[in-house]
């Protein structure tokens, strides 16, 4: 084995160990770890058989194969971050109606003690 | 009917007082609620003492956020009409009751108060000018309707129209947008003369090339909005 395939077979599987190692300890979701375990996975077989890197590279047209790895590499960064941008976009609709809802109960419940010490005024309502 | 005056306000105790006391004024049979958009000075405190209902949001969302939690309450609170009135004092009390007539009398679904019906009566900067009048006529030809001031903020919507906002509302620019959003719910809209403040203290930071930028990106959202899926 070369030297090169030895780097690459390392950079990948240290790639996919880290993954795992975040989802195990809880530090990064199942439901975003896909895209990464996907490119940890392709990136390894890629890098363990070169001959299938240029089969395809060959087959697609592609005159120098690591080419095929840095279209590869874009493509799964461009998928990657437009995915954050809609986990972002969620997010941040989530973080209005939580303000949004905070501010009505915060305004109903200056009503509701408003309202208990007027009743306390005139004789009702509950002492705290 | 009752009447809800949402009154956005970010940093504005210095208005807050004479928008609160006006509006008492001339419309004494609405109940006014400040909404307070993350101020850091004392808009809260002195609403409070006039004794205005306020919701204080947490943080600044802007005011397509802000305006949205005044509808919220108008919904979950059960108002019949709901009228947006800026904080800071441009808007003039005194003109709420010709905004809410057409919804009153069942004609519109949205009211919106506009400086340039009456000819000559307000002087923008040139370039707002220019932009105004650009989202006009597309506003116009989407709409199928004459729309002359789709940046005002003066406006009245009924229940329908409550309803739908409490659920979607623009963010980005929420005057324009929503005109778009209601036009594709079939709510109807009516525009009503209605004079306004002129900005007397700086702000206005609109130069050529900022107000080319805005217009792009309002542009933008109209269209991005006619794709969008309402219900």
């Amino acid at each position: 084995m070369d030297l090169l395939k030895f780097l690459a077979v390392m950079g990948s599987g240290a790639l996919l160990v880290i993954v795992v190692e975040l989802i195990r300890r809880g530090k990064l979701k199942e439901r975003y770890s896909l895209l990464w375990l996907f490119a940890g996975v392709v990136l390894l077989i890629f890098s363990t058989s070169r001959y299938l890197l240029e089969l395809i590279s060959h087959a697609l047209g592609i005159f120098y194969p690591p080419s095929f790895l840095f279209l590869l590499a874009f493509f799964f960064l461009l998928l990657i971050t437009l995915h954050f941008s809609v986990v972002i976009s969620g997010l941040s609709e989530k973080n209005k109606k939580l303000a949004q809802e905070l501010a009505l109960m915060r305004q109903d419940l200056k009503n509701a003690i408003d309202g208990n010490a007027i009743a306390i005024r005139d004789g009702a309502g509950e002492r705290p | 009917m009752n009447i809800l005056i949402i009154v956005p306000a970010f940093n504005e105790e210095e208005s807050i007082t004479g928008v609160i006391r006006d509006l008492r004024k001339y419309v004494p049979q609405a109940e006014v609620l400040i909404v307070d958009d993350g101020s850091a000075d004392a808009t809260t405190q002195v609403a409070r003492e006039m004794g205005a209902k306020v919701l204080e949001l947490p943080f600044n969302l802007g005011i397509g956020g802000a305006v949205q939690t005044g509808y919220l309450y108008a919904y979950q609170h059960d108002y019949d009409i709901a009228v947006q009135f800026d904080g800071d004092g441009q808007h003039i009390a005194s003109e709420v009751k010709k905004l809410i007539e057409p919804l009153e009398s069942g004609r519109a679904d949205l009211s919106i108060g506009s400086r340039f019906l009456n000819p000559g009566a307000y002087h923008a900067p040139i370039f707002r000018k220019l932009g105004i009048r650009i989202f006009s006529f597309v506003l116009s030809r989407i709409l199928g309707m004459a729309v002359t001031d789709s940046t005002s903020g003066f406006r009245a919507a009924n229940r329908r129209a409550i309803e739908f906002f409490s659920r979607s509302y623009p963010d980005d620019y929420p005057e324009v947008e929503s005109l778009v959003l209601l036009h594709k719910m079939n709510m109807r809209m009516e525009e009503v003369a209605a004079a306004m403040r002129e900005r007397t203290s700086g702000r206005s930071s609109i130069t050529p090339v900022r107000s080319v930028y805005y217009m792009t990106k309002v542009l933008m959202a109209i269209f991005i909005d006619l794709l969008k899926k309402v219900r």
